[in-house]
């Protein structure tokens, strides 16, 4: 049980006790459940599963890893062996 | 008690199909298996069994295409149209498909007891602006209700018929190697468009209702020259299963690339998020064509000048083998095989 | 749609694709758990690009497939009662149940709903106080904390009109059992990255030491598989066998502590029945006793039918790798989609409902 999905927290408020947040999935708005990510503000990325946000993404870490794969496809466009 | 892995057994597998499912609506193989066991052994006769979205008959030497289709979509009302327009333009578009000038169609309500009457209201309004606009009349009619509990509101049952083009005969059966697959534009927006009114998605940018009577685009295309082989507007079961049907009646393989095909943003998104393919999904407002490969381009002109069909472009070929199977490109260079739709659309979890 | 789109660069794909082909000097065979990871697998056909050298077979990864048959038979009693609203996740409703499946019982005058989450089924059972709402909840720990919360809220509200059907399973336990048998071929693991969002990676440490055979928590997307199976070939090559983490953004080796709080609070570990397997130790969630009033189990009271289960489909064998869903007799003839026989191919997301859906097997024979 494993589909989550990438999106932007726009808003939250306090609904019944829970911490309720407007979440944007490229164009798509949806009420998410924020309690299991305390930490997470406006703006910040959470992955999101079954109307429960799971996790806020480690931006920073998402970056970091992802521009090393960026770096692996560009130089092996230019036929580099990279390893 | 140790179990391993090796015991692994297989649960007793279902006897059934004695009883009517969603499934068998849903436009995909399920639907597909009810025409051919029920209704095809019942009414069998050599033009209901040639399986085309219109019944070519000739009357007296006058080509005449005849249609029926049935409504039953909820909400009654959604962005970009309701079950009146919706039914309308569907009906157009099966005629049109088969390269026939709409003229006249009949309407049929079933009606639940209780309905509000400023619903009916509405969707008598609707069909009957979205027939003018279209420039074909509903020329008869006719209602039922039925008790409270027994339907969902209304139900909207239309007939169609037209003229056929001389000299123009489109069949699913005809593509052959080297045909071109022409695509009229972003596909799945009427199927996630409801989804969303269901469900109450909210979109940044709403999705709507693509639907839209495709006759004049059909027109203009035909009008381009001859070379087109088959039409057909990929409705319940989506791209996938249509290319599918076509596959399948002209006994080919259809290949296509993902790269080419159009699917909005937000349609994306909402088919990410549901674990939905937009291959599946439903569309009211767009056509497949098969065209002889030195046509394509001027059928894709004629296309992209037209309202409806501005976003036309070559999705595909057909191949040579001999197998009756729809193949995609990915993105990533690698093949699969796009399949029917088994039975109901269903939302993954996993 | 960030944090998406960008791993599904084809380009950066490529260059993956060749980096795992250069490292290795032997062919290896790898499984990934998750039905949401063999689902990428089979939609870009990696399983494609990275052969010869590595073989990706598909382990027991569809909660939806492994749940009990017993489960399922309770679940359709439950449903058909006029008294109930039963409220479940799109893909059990074609699972079959000794008898039926909910589709059917749908068909018939139950009122089935599909909903996209427990707190919807919350809602139905605030709006309808005179109707019992069952909420069925299936799925591994992902799913676990959500459930616990609707649970949570319903009794903090007094929401006695709802109760749940537990069908939790976890992936550990699971992991053992394939590893402990001989027969297995896998000698590394793509470990479930949502899982371990939730709860982190230490049990995956634990079967890497345990067992000497490298985890790699992995994300969903192209990419992540392909780093995924990048870095357990690095490891295989270099002999190592531990636990790491690819998916970073979204797992840390903690995991989700208020997830887990919650999940606590209202779970216990307990033995459970998985499909066709049999029982399986401590491998699944029930409801704590204190919330006996929202266990479904409880509320209703259902004898449980043992049923028989003749064999003709291979499951095991596929799970375990040994054998490819095509081997099996009755693949694509009496076991499809829309007939299911065994788990594998009862969900969208299980190896056999894959091989189905893409057709893999006849791809291999197009190309000869």
């Amino acid at each position: 049980m494993c589909l989550a999905i990438p999106g932007r927290i726009v808003d939250s408020e306090n609904i019944g006790g829970s911490r309720v947040g407007n979440v944007e999935f490229g164009g798509i708005a949806r009420k998410v459940y924020l309690d299991f990510v305390p930490e997470a503000v406006p703006g910040d990325y959470v992955i999101v599963h079954a109307g429960f946000a799971i996790s806020l993404v480690d931006a920073e870490e998402a970056e970091r890893t992802f521009a090393l794969l960026e770096e692996m496809g560009a130089l092996a466009e230019e036929g580099i062996d990279a390893s | 008690m140790t179990v391993s892995i090796e015991q692994f057994v297989c649960p007793a597998p279902l006897t059934g199909g004695d009883t009517v499912l969603l499934g068998h609506g849903s436009g995909g193989r399920l639907s597909a298996e009810l025409i051919r066991d029920v209704f095809l052994p019942a009414l069998g006769n050599s033009i209901l069994g040639q399986l085309e979205d219109q019944a070519t008959l000739d009357i007296n030497g006058t080509r005449i295409a005849f249609t029926t289709d049935s409504f039953v979509v909820k909400p009654l009302f959604f962005r970009g149209g309701d079950i009146g327009s919706l039914a309308v333009h569907g009906t157009i578009n099966d005629l049109a498909v088969g390269g026939a000038e709409p003229l006249f169609l009949s309407a049929a309500f079933i009606l639940e007891e209780g309905l509000p009457m400023e619903t009916l209201r509405r969707v008598a309004r609707s069909m009957g602006e979205a027939a003018a606009a279209a420039g074909v009349r509903i020329a008869t009619a006719d209602t039922k209700v039925v008790e409270k509990g027994s339907g969902d509101g209304l139900f909207v049952n239309t007939t169609g018929i037209g003229l056929l083009r001389p000299g123009v005969t489109l069949s699913a059966s005809n593509a052959r190697p080297g045909d071109r697959v022409i695509l009229s534009g972003y596909i799945g927006d009427h199927g996630m468009a409801i989804l969303a009114e269901r469900e109450g998605l909210e979109f940044d940018s709403p999705i709507g209702s693509d639907s839209a009577p495709l006759h004049t685009l059909t027109r203009a295309m035909l009008d381009a020259g001859t070379g087109i082989r088959a039409m057909r507007d990929p409705t319940r079961g989506g791209l996938a299963s249509t290319l599918n049907e076509i596959a399948a009646q002209s006994g080919v393989t259809i290949e296509i690339e993902e790269t080419a095909i159009p699917v909005r943003e937000e349609v994306r998104g909402a088919c990410e998020m549901l674990g939905l393919d937009p291959l599946h999904v439903a569309n009211e407002g767009k056509l497949v064509a098969i065209v002889a490969p030195e046509a394509a381009d001027a059928v894709v002109r004629a296309m992209r000048a037209h309202r409806l069909g501005a976003d036309a472009r070559v999705i595909g070929t057909v191949t040579g083998m001999a197998r009756k199977l729809v193949l995609m490109r990915t993105s990533f260079g690698t093949t699969r095989i796009i399949d029917m739709l088994a039975g109901e659309q269903l939302p993954r979890i996993c | 749609m960030k944090y998406l789109d960008e791993y599904r660069d084809p380009k950066i794909a490529r260059a993956l694709v060749e980096q795992i082909r250069a490292r290795v000097t032997r062919p290896w065979v790898l499984m990934e758990i998750c039905g949401g990871q063999t689902h990428t697998l089979m939609r870009y056909g990696i399983d494609e690009l990275v052969a010869p050298g590595v073989e990706l077979v598909h382990g027991p990864g569809c909660p939806v497939c492994v749940t009990a048959l017993e489960t399922i038979d309770k679940a359709l009693a439950i449903a058909s009662r006029p008294d109930v609203t039963f409220a479940s996740y799109g893909d059990m409703l074609r699972v079959p149940g000794s008898h039926s499946d909910l589709f059917r019982v749908k068909a018939s005058g139950g009122d089935v709903r599909i909903v996209y989450s427990p707190m919807d089924a919350l809602k139905l059972a605030r709006a309808m106080p005179e109707r019992k709402v069952v909420f069925f909840a299936v799925g591994f720990e992902t799913t676990a904390p959500g459930n616990a919360m609707a649970v949570c809220q319903a009794h903090r509200e007094g929401l006695a009109n709802f109760s749940v059907l537990v069908s939790h399973v976890l992936v550990p336990p699971a992991i053992r059992l394939l590893l402990a048998s001989p027969a297995n071929r896998v000698q590394g693991f793509i470990a479930p990255g949502h899982v371990c969002t939730v709860m982190g990676c230490r049990e995956y440490e634990e079967l890497a030491s345990d067992f000497h055979v490298p985890m790699v928590v992995g994300g969903f997307e192209p990419l992540d598989l392909l780093e995924a199976i990048l870095m357990l070939v690095g490891q295989l090559e270099d002999g190592r066998a531990e636990a790491e983490n690819q998916y970073v953004r979204s797992v840390t080796r903690e995991g989700n502590a208020p997830a887990r709080h919650i999940m606590e609070q209202v779970f216990e570990v307990s033995d459970r029945k998985w499909r066709g397997i049999g029982e399986i130790a401590q491998s699944g969630y029930r409801l704590r006793p204190e919330f006996a009033v929202h266990d479904a189990e409880k509320v209703f009271d259902l004898h449980t039918v043992t049923a028989e289960e003749p064999a003709e489909c291979i499951s095991a064998l596929v799970l375990q790798g040994l054998k490819k869903p095509p081997d099996c007799t009755a693949f694509g003839t009496r076991c499809t989609p829309e007939t299911p026989m065994g788990a594998p191919m009862v969900s969208s997301e299980g190896a056999c409902a894959a091989y189905y859906v893409y057709r893999r097997h006849e791809l291999v024979t197009l190309a000869g």
